[in-house]
């Protein structure tokens, strides 16, 4: 396959960065997308250009350090895939293909399409936890927890932070990521004691770190890589109202 | 490369006595801090994985100030995120006979007679607290109906004692400990320090007393001094370039330790995990694992006949050889991985292997959906194929997966007693980065043990007792500017090569070679090749190598570039280890040591002992650290 790619190119957080176009040839149909960059980066190695930065680590899936908006989705088109798990066979031979970062003002871009996510970390220091220190924790039988709650506290549970929501919602929320941590918690008794003061300085912080507030538009969960259902905002809220009064 | 025989090492510093008192009485005899002074005392954490990350947040919650090193852009991508199927505990939940003690057999046998029975036995004592404190963590492990924890079996036991949270176990425990990790960055104990590289340990008057890191982001080179310092930076799998390894993991931090006196320990024991996605192309940049938990359900097949190139359904039962099954009745599909990836390689080496260039084998699930039903297995694996369909294009529920083996873990580390100290005072080594507590092989779901075990439990016990033995005085500039020094000179000897190839390019062709001269089988001539051309062309590397750009900013080939230097230096130590070892255990098979019918041999007597590398300008110096096996009988494996 041949491919005209691109990318946008930005020197650091003060340039002001722009689209380059790249073709890349003989790209194989099971490469990975990230491979397929790799082998554009070899390229530009060595003919003395600057390789395309851009932030990935496991490449299966599950550490949510990659992520690219690909053709104008976050971790292109394919349902509930990262970017290092989309494959070539499902683009077109000659196609263009442009290729993103994360567009964000929580998210500043530190060069190419690495961004900075440090606000997603703030936001779990204050409260996405339970406060056990080390050696303090009861028999794990001693509470028992009904199947349905712990299924749906691990499906809330297994967010990635990867950042793909607020890329993909207009209004820049990090609604899906919060509430992913807050519902996941929340539905565990050993969530329960801190389960208010949790939800309020979580949206707090989500608040000061200069993210949107949610409108229910549902970007967010259609590019979710983890399929993350919009169910765990409305817990958020739900929790929230209860909470703050 | 020659070597010379040192002093061998006989304290291991594990206390005397009944081993099942033996943690007991090392925490009795635990010098303590006491808590005004522990706020004036700073720890150095290194690497935020499930090890790091629980050594992290318990030190800061005692009270030690804590600075936390990462390479990655938040503590939570570190690679325990990856593991799978589960973790191990000796709960005995299941009322099927589990014990502390059965974990620690099994553990001590799994490794074929290459680890040591105090560690092993304090490793399964802890794993019952692990689990407790991950539920109260917030873990949500897989629950039954009754609203219990449940569990399933893994390779190399009979029992079912792995706790699991569907197939992503390691990401949900190492949220747990980036959880609380984040809960003392919050509470100002521990100041965490993302995107930043560490490529020295300051060594000063005898102790390790800081790091010398590279901020990724904006290239300063900065000293960070503490009171101990504490390595957590995984495996050196990536040595291979193709692994299951996250494509950041290297070897750089303990090879530096290394290089300023940590001893080495069995750099040669490699664990080669046999279900993996076949590779796919020269263009691929890692392999995908796919869970061990698979082999509960999934029978491991290849055609009986050579070069059988029907499609698999078309191949009818009794045409096909269910391998594992016919040679180990016992243990049928769940025999430990080091036997199951040498069981696929032969068969592949038959020319019955399946797929692309006949290196696969089958992993057939139609029998499991004929009996549970797909809804069961789909709620069981559901991820694992969706993974696998994702990456290969082909539907695992109706076409059997194709696998084959993969570099996975590396039981090798650094040197450490029984405190996890290194022979560098003051230098400890926690989690798959040490030369721990799984001999020669592992098992499945124990590394996630270890590794939380070393962190939430052995460590903050141990580091208060070196602590509690200062204050260790200043610390020598010269020392800091030395460290600093080696670390720019490397930085700009790899900028100005300028040459006419990439270090990926370096990295794929030292990783074949590995492959193919250190991989799952080794011979003497296999390894005296890769010995011959390992430094022909490190030599070709240091002058040819290209690297763009310059220190200042972020650079991710120069970064990569300066890891690739260290896997070369140490893929020569690991031949070596390889050579001088030549009896066969574990994942370490030298083709020269086999029992009649194939199996790994030992030769307890001559090589019984931990291989403790000492770095020395005149060669590497082997220490040996004689294993005395007291509880468990060595004895040829056996799981047939």
């Amino acid at each position: 396959m041949n491919l005209t790619l691109k990318v946008w190119r930005q020197n650091g957080p003060a340039d002001s960065g722009r689209m380059v176009t790249y073709q890349v040839t003989d790209v194989s149909p099971d490469m990975s997308f990230l491979e397929m960059l790799d082998v554009l980066n070899e390229r530009l190695i060595l003919e003395g250009d600057d390789p395309v930065a851009f932030d990935h680590d496991c490449r299966e899936g599950i550490c949510g350090m990659c992520g690219m908006v690909i053709n104008g989705v976050a971790h292109g088109e394919q349902k509930a895939t990262t970017t290092c798990q989309l494959h070539m066979r499902h683009f077109e031979d000659g196609a263009t293909v442009t290729i993103e970062p994360w567009r964000a003002a929580p998210f500043p871009v530190v060069k190419d399409l690495v961004v900075d996510r440090g606000a997603f970390d703030r936001i779990i220091q204050a409260g996405g936890f339970i406060s056990v220190p080390a050696g303090s924790a009861p028999d794990a039988h001693s509470v028992p927890v009904k199947k349905d709650d712990a299924d749906a506290a691990f499906d809330a549970a297994t967010c990635i932070g990867c950042g793909a929501c607020v890329a993909a919602c207009p209004n820049g929320s990090a609604s899906l990521f919060t509430a992913a941590k807050i519902t996941h918690l929340g539905l565990l008794p050993q969530g329960g004691p801190e389960r208010d003061s949790r939800v309020v300085s979580m949206v707090e912080q989500m608040d000061a770190e200069g993210f949107g507030g949610c409108t229910n538009t549902g970007e967010c969960t259609a590019v979710c890589p983890k399929g993350i259902s919009l169910d765990v905002i409305a817990q958020m809220n739900r929790d929230y109202l209860k909470a703050a009064k | 490369m020659k070597y010379t025989i040192g002093e061998p090492i006989r304290d291991t510093k594990a206390p005397e006595g009944p081993i099942e008192d033996r943690w007991d009485k090392r925490r009795f005899s635990a010098k303590l801090v006491n808590p005004a002074n522990k706020r004036k005392l700073t720890v150095i954490v290194v690497g935020t994985g499930l090890a790091g990350g629980s050594a992290a947040a318990t030190l800061g919650e005692l009270g030690y100030q804590v600075k936390s090193f990462c390479y990655q852009d938040s503590p939570r991508r570190a690679h325990s995120i990856a593991a799978q199927g589960g973790i191990n505990a000796a709960k005995n939940y299941r009322g099927d006979g589990d014990s502390i003690y059965r974990l620690f057999y099994d553990t001590v046998k799994g490794g074929d007679f290459r680890a040591r029975e105090s560690n092993v036995y304090r490793l399964a004592q802890v794993s019952v607290n692990i689990i407790d404190q991950a539920v109260a963590q917030g873990v949500p492990f897989a629950r039954e109906y009754g609203g219990l924890l449940d569990t399933r079996s893994f390779g190399g036991a009979q029992v079912s004692r792995t706790f699991y949270a569907r197939g992503q176990t390691g990401q949900q425990l190492l949220l747990g400990a980036y959880q609380a990790l984040e809960r003392q960055i919050a509470a100002g104990t521990v100041e965490m320090h993302t995107r930043h590289e560490m490529l020295d340990v300051v060594v000063s008057g005898g102790r390790a007393r800081g790091v010398i890191v590279r901020d990724l982001v904006s290239g300063e080179i900065e000293t960070h001094l503490a009171d101990a310092v504490v390595l957590a930076t995984g495996g050196y799998g990536n040595v291979f370039f193709l692994s299951t390894n996250a494509k950041g993991c290297n070897t750089t931090a303990i090879w530096r330790a290394h290089r300023r006196g940590a001893y080495f320990g069995n750099p040669c024991y490699t664990q080669i995990h046999p279900t993996c996605i076949p590779v796919s192309g020269d263009y691929q940049s890692k392999l995908t694992l796919m869970s061990e938990s698979l082999r509960n359900d999934g029978r491991v097949w290849v055609p009986l006949r050579k070069g059988d190139d029907r499609a698999p359904g078309d191949i009818p039962e009794d045409e096909r050889d269910y391998y594992l099954e016919r040679i180990y009745p016992a243990f049928g599909n769940l025999v430990p991985r080091d036997i199951a990836s040498r069981a696929a390689k032969n068969v592949c080496d038959e020319g019955r292997g399946v797929g692309p260039g006949g290196l696969g084998v089958y992993l057939d699930f139609a029998d499991a959906i004929a009996r549970l039903g797909r809804e069961a297995v789909e709620k069981k694996y559901g991820n694992l194929f969706e993974m696998y369909e994702r990456i290969t294009g082909e539907d695992p529920y109706t076409r059997p997966m194709r696998i084959y083996p993969a570099v996975h873990y590396t039981m090798g580390g650094l040197w450490v007693d029984y405190d996890l100290q290194s022979t560098v005072p003051g230098l400890f080594v926690i989690g798959e980065a040490n030369f721990s507590d799984h001999g020669a092989n592992r098992l499945g779901a124990s590394a996630l043990m270890q590794g939380l075990a070393d962190g939430y439990f052995v460590l903050p016990t141990t580091v208060g007792d070196y602590l509690a033995g200062g204050p260790f005085g200043e610390v020598d500039q010269a020392d800091v500017d030395e460290a600093i020094g080696q670390v720019n000179g490397k930085i700009g000897r790899l900028l100005s090569v300028n040459g006419t190839r990439t270090a990926d390019s370096y990295h794929r062709e030292l990783g074949k070679l590995m492959w193919d001269y250190c991989g799952m089988e080794r011979t003497e001539e296999s390894l005296r090749k890769a010995l011959e051309r390992i430094p022909e062309l490190r030599e070709e590397f240091w002058n040819n190598v290209k690297v763009p750009g310059d220190g200042e900013g972020l650079n991710q080939a120069l970064e990569r570039a300066g890891r690739v230097a260290d896997f070369f230096d140490l893929a020569e130590l690991m031949c070596l280890d390889a050579l001088h070892r030549t009896e066969s255990c574990g994942g370490h098979f030298r083709a020269e040591s086999q029992t009649e019918d194939g199996e790994a041999l030992r030769d307890d007597e001559n090589f019984a002992y931990v291989a403790a590398w000492e770095y020395g300008p005149e060669g590497p110096v082997l220490h040996k650290e004689r294993l005395e096996y007291e509880y468990v009988k060595m004895s040829q494996r056996s799981y047939k």
